[in-house]
C-alpha cells in the first residue's frame, strides 16, 4: 500500500510541476518505505522506466517524440548512468544522502526561478 | 547539426546519465533544457526526454541489479501506480493556481532535503558519539 501511495504521489507531482518522479520517489522510498538509500535509487530508476515507457507510447502515438534527438542525449546518458551507479558504490551512504539533498535544493530553486 | 552542437548534446547527456545512475532520477531535468537548446519546442522536448530516459534508467537499473540493490517487484508497483498519478496530475494541472503551488512544492523539497540531512547527521552521531 505504501508503495502504491509513493507511486501515485510521485506521478501526480511530476505531472503537476514537470519534475521527474524520481526526485520524490527516492526520498519517499527512504523515509516512508524504509528502503536503504542505494535500494531506493535503484528501485526508483526501474519505476521511472515503467512510467516513462507509458509516456513514450502516448506521446509517440501523437508524433511528439523525436527519436534521433532522444538517441543523441539518451545513449550517452546510458553510458553516464553506468558510470554514475558504479560511482555510487564508492561513496558512503551519508555522502550519497547529502548529494541527494543538494539535488533537491537545486530542483527547488529552479522551480522558484521558473 | 554542427559538431559543436553534437558535442554539447553528448556532454549534457553524459552528465544527465551520471546524475541518474548516482541519485536514481531519470535525468529529465537536464534532458529537457538540452533538447530545448537544440531547437525542440517545450512539449516535443518533454516527450523526447521520456524516450531518452528509457536507455538511461535501463542501464542504471541493470547495473544496480548487479550490485544487488534493485527491488524489482517494488519498482513495478511504484511505476504502475505512478502512471495513474501522472494521469490524475495531467487532468488537474490546468485547474490549479500554478505559481502558488510551485512555491509550496519548492518549500516541500527544501523540507525533505533538510530532513534527509538531519536524519543522516543523527545516525552518524549515534554511530560515532565522540566525534561530533
Amino acid at each position: 500500500m505504501r508503495l502504491v501511495a509513493i507511486g501515485l504521489v510521485a506521478g501526480l507531482f511530476s505531472a503537476l510541476f514537470g519534475v521527474g518522479g524520481g526526485i520524490l520517489a527516492v526520498p519517499l522510498l527512504v523515509l516512508v518505505a524504509r528502503f536503504g538509500e542505494r535500494e531506493a535509487t535503484a528501485t526508483s530508476l526501474a519505476a521511472i522506466g515503467i512510467t516513462a515507457l507509458a509516456g513514450v507510447i502516448v506521446f509517440g502515438a501523437r508524433g511528439e517524440v523525436n527519436v534521433a534527438y532522444a538517441a543523441l542525449v539518451g545513449l550517452p546518458a546510458a553510458a553516464g548512468a553506468l558510470a554514475g551507479s558504479s560511482l555510487q558504490q564508492r561513496v558512503t551512504t551519508s555522502t550519497l544522502t547529502y548529494g541527494f539533498a543538494l539535488l533537491l535544493v537545486v530542483v527547488g530553486v529552479l522551480l522558484l526561478a521558473s | 547539426m554542427s559538431a559543436t552542437t553534437i558535442a554539447f548534446a553528448i556532454t549534457l547527456g553524459l552528465a544527465a546519465g551520471v546524475l541518474a545512475g548516482m541519485f536514481g532520477v531519470g535525468g529529465g531535468i537536464l534532458f529537457v533544457p538540452t533538447l530545448v537548446a537544440l531547437g525542440l519546442g517545450q512539449l516535443e522536448a518533454q516527450a523526447t526526454s521520456l524516450l531518452a530516459i528509457l536507455p538511461t534508467v535501463t542501464a542504471g537499473a541493470w547495473s544496480q541489479r548487479r550490485y544487488g540493490h534493485l527491488r524489482a517487484r517494488s519498482a513495478l508497483v511504484v511505476g504502475i501506480a505512478s502512471i495513474a498519478g501522472v494521469e490524475v496530475g495531467a487532468r488537474i494541472a490546468t485547474s490549479v493556481p500554478e505559481s502558488s503551488l510551485r512555491v509550496l512544492f519548492a518549500v516541500l523539497l527544501f523540507g525533505v532535503a533538510a530532513h534527509l540531512v538531519w536524519r543522516t547527521r543523527r545516525r552518524q552521531r549515534a554511530r560515532y558519539p565522540e566525534s561530533s
